[in-house]
């Protein structure tokens, strides 16, 4: 049914129809909505056979799923940002033992300095621990990319994590559809583990493996993502069979039907993308977009054939690897190995900035221009950047930088002045 | 022989038999109801023989004692999460297993978060007969799984968590964690410069703090009698909820010791006083395993090369050692650790 609810009620509703039966929760913003959500639906008695666990870290909430996932549960939890790192070991162990956990991150920046606001460092982060990592472009795909997601991780027993960006997703008031019990009953069945912590039958599970065996475990787990690349696609078809509606698959493409230039971009920041690529079509630029939605595996061969026929790409991301440059970019590169296109790279939105459509307009006319740099931070501030290159320079002792830049910033905090 | 007062502890074992010099109660003494689970062609051989622990290791010894009593206790329902360490190791060399039971290693720090996730899930799938273990070295335990346990403790979740405290991280090569005792030589504590060895902190006595959060049940075991041992086993079996057994197991490779004498070493540090045997109820001491013949620390230190500084011929280190000694009597003092005179 569709009605106006929060982002984040309606991922705690979606994830109550997938019949979670163990769910942990640690508070960490953005994300805390969803887990109030799905703990209030326990305790009114809404959503039977669970358990909703609160624990004492993100650490703490990842291993209870981890644990629950091995005895045979379906297992959720969520988290963010300085949250994600904190369970970062047991997000590579999750994935090193093949448990189908289903966890939602709702992304927010990385510090220091702390930043609450959303980009996708959190999410970059954990990109090789071996997790599906499906990216929402809106509340209502998150809805239904969490329903599909369940799906995914048991059919592959392959962790998988919905990432949706924080505030612009999560605290959104938006109308959307909530599909109905049976729906999701027909389309995702009970969990049957591959393994289970069973007296009747005992495994080991867990066990030392030396380098007689890593690398056959390791590609293992990369052929399993390879799997995901046409698993996703079928899933998401016959998500489209039973609910009419389209979500999801490995990536969505608009307005490319000639288009010499592609926006590619992961997540809700698409929207206003696509606003912008309408604007210039209609002033006779060829230009599309390009929604990644399954950012691991990474759609290296779809992605390429979709890109064959242009000119240029250019990559708008909430992300930076410092000392190389964008995440998404290079990933972008690889698909296009060889094909001698530019690819350019715009690092938007870092710690929450609004990329507003004037700005992303301006860079993507530079770009149909071919007058972009390689990699661009969009809408850097070079006044406060000098002043604090210039005070370093001139000064050891120049004070924390966040501190400094603040100041810069703030009328009447003149640091020469001091 | 006149016949003792029984102890006050949880032990199996009514009467002492004072024939080995020691509490040692040999199985042929007992009738078949008292002996131990290891005496019965029916033990369950969780941990399997063929496991590559060390000559001696106390560890093993202490996981298949307390495994098989559980197992006997919950008539075989039983799984294990192990957090990485020795035991983990030693047993479980790809892709071999000493495991008969179901087992899971995740990670280092987690073993309490994963039973507790374990727990849940065998509740909520209806099967609440099968009871779930959790164990850990004092590394795991004491440091960096250390959150976790608090949290499993303080939720009350229906776990059993074992520490197998050998003192030191053994697995990694001997280097000091918090329930190193002073002076003890490790690789991060070398017995070199004016004061050798680990330093004279306040301490960390994992079975207090767990005592702290007022759980149903909390003991201290040692290797030494595998009788009482086992008896608090069974005894934490029987309980819901959380539960914690801290059991001294030496390890000869990390504290300098002969293989053969993990047992008798084992014996002297209860006996010293510097490792209390207790039992505890809802966050009050329920009853204490009583030293029969007090010994000097010095009688435990000195089996044991980790702190041979401290005995150097010519120079002993006279000021330590009695530090030390001042340890072991107040834990004597503090958990009631002597056994009083006649008093009927």
């Amino acid at each position: 049914m569709r009605k106006q609810m929060e982002g984040s009620q309606a991922v705690a509703e979606a994830v109550a129809l997938c019949r979670p039966e163990i769910v942990c929760a640690y508070p960490i913003t953005p994300q805390t909505h969803i887990v109030e959500g799905i703990g209030a639906l326990v305790k009114e008695g809404k959503l039977k056979r669970c358990e909703f666990i609160n624990v004492e870290s993100e650490f703490a909430a990842l291993s209870v799923a981890i644990g629950a996932s091995a005895a045979g549960a379906r297992s959720y939890t969520a988290t963010a940002s300085q949250g994600l790192l904190f369970m970062a070991e047991a997000v590579y162990n999750a994935a090193g033992l093949g448990l189908p956990i289903v966890m939602t991150i709702g992304n927010r920046a990385i510090g220091a300095p702390i930043n609450i606001w959303n980009d996708h460092s959190d999410s970059m982060s954990m990109r090789d621990s071996g997790w599906i990592q499906l990216f929402a472009e809106t509340n209502q795909e998150a809805v239904d990319l969490h329903i599909q997601a369940f799906r995914l991780a048991e059919h592959l027993s392959c962790p998988v994590m919905v990432c949706m960006d924080g505030f612009i997703l999560t605290h959104a008031y938006e109308p959307i559809d909530v599909p109905d019990q049976s729906q999701v009953d027909a389309f995702l069945p009970p969990f049957e583990p591959v393994q289970v912590l069973d007296p009747g039958n005992p495994y080991s599970i867990g066990a030392m493996v030396g380098p007689d065996a890593f690398t056959e475990v390791r590609y293992l787990a990369h052929h399993r993502q390879l799997g995901a690349l046409s698993a996703i696609p079928e899933i998401a078809a016959e998500f489209n069979d039973i609910f009419g509606r389209t979500s999801g698959g490995l990536l969505q493409s608009y307005r490319t039907e000639g288009a010499e230039t592609i926006v590619v971009a992961l997540g809700s920041i698409s929207g206003t993308i696509k606003e912008v690529i309408d604007d210039m079509c209609d002033s006779g630029v060829r230009i599309g977009a390009i929604n990644i939605t399954s950012f691991r595996p990474f759609p290296l061969e779809t992605l390429r054939h979709a890109l064959t026929d242009t000119k240029r790409v250019v990559c708008i991301e909430k992300s930076l690897s410092p000392g190389l440059g964008g995440v998404l970019a290079s990933n972008v590169r690889m698909a296009l190995r060889g094909l001698g296109l530019p690819v350019y790279t715009v690092i938007a939105g870092l710690g929450g900035r609004p990329i507003t459509r004037p700005s992303l307009r301006d860079i993507c006319s530079r770009a149909t221009n071919d007058e972009l740099d390689d990699l661009t931070f969009l809408d850097l501030n070079w006044r406060v950047i000098n002043e604090q290159l210039t005070r370093a320079r001139d000064t050891r002792h120049s004070g924390p930088i966040a501190e400094n830049i603040l100041r810069s910033l703030n009328p009447g905090g003149d640091l020469t002045a001091s | 022989m006149k016949e003792k007062r029984p102890t006050e502890t949880s032990s199996s074992q009514r009467l002492k038999f004072y024939q080995t010099g020691t509490h040692t109660v040999g199985n042929r003494l007992l009738d078949e109801a008292r002996r131990t689970v290891q005496a019965s062609i029916n033990r369950s051989n969780a941990i399997t023989s063929g496991h590559r622990a060390c000559q001696g290791c106390g560890e093993a010894l202490g996981a298949r004692y307390v495994l098989d009593a559980a197992m006997r206790a919950n008539d075989g329902q039983v799984v294990a999460v192990n957090a990485t360490g020795c035991l983990e190791v030693f047993t479980t060399p790809y892709p071999e297993t000493s495991w008969q039971i179901p087992w899971l290693h995740s990670l280092f720090g987690n073993a309490p978060a994963v039973a507790t996730g374990v727990a849940a899930a065998l509740r909520i799938k209806g099967n609440d007969n099968v009871k779930v273990i959790a164990q850990g070295g004092d590394g795991g335990t004491t440091d960096i799984g250390f959150g976790c346990l608090s949290g499993m403790f303080e939720r009350n979740d229906d776990v059993l968590y074992v520490c197998y405290d050998n003192e030191a991280y053994m697995n990694t090569g001997v280097q000091r964690s918090s329930a190193t005792p002073p002076a003890a030589r490790t690789a991060t504590t070398p017995a070199v410069g004016d004061a050798p060895g680990n330093v004279f902190g306040t301490g960390k006595f994992v079975p207090l703090i767990a005592m702290a959060h007022n759980i149903p049940y909390v003991a201290t075991a040692s290797v030494a009698d595998l009788h009482d041992l086992e008896a608090k086993v069974t005894k934490a079996m029987a309980i819901e909820g959380a539960r914690y057994i801290h059991i001294m197991v030496p390890c000869p490779l990390g504290w300098g010791s002969a293989s053969q004498d993990t047992i008798r070493i084992a014996r002297l540090a209860v006996e010293c006083g510097l490792f209390p045997l207790f039992e505890a109820e809802h966050g009050r001491v329920a009853g204490a395993y009583k030293i029969r013949r007090k010994v000097p620390v010095e009688d435990y230190l000195r089996t044991q090369k980790r702190f041979a500084h401290l005995f150097r011929s010519g120079q002993e280190d006279t000021e330590r050692i009695a530090q030390l000694q001042r340890m072991a009597d107040f834990n004597i003092e503090r958990f009631d650790l002597m056994e009083h005179e006649e008093q009927a």
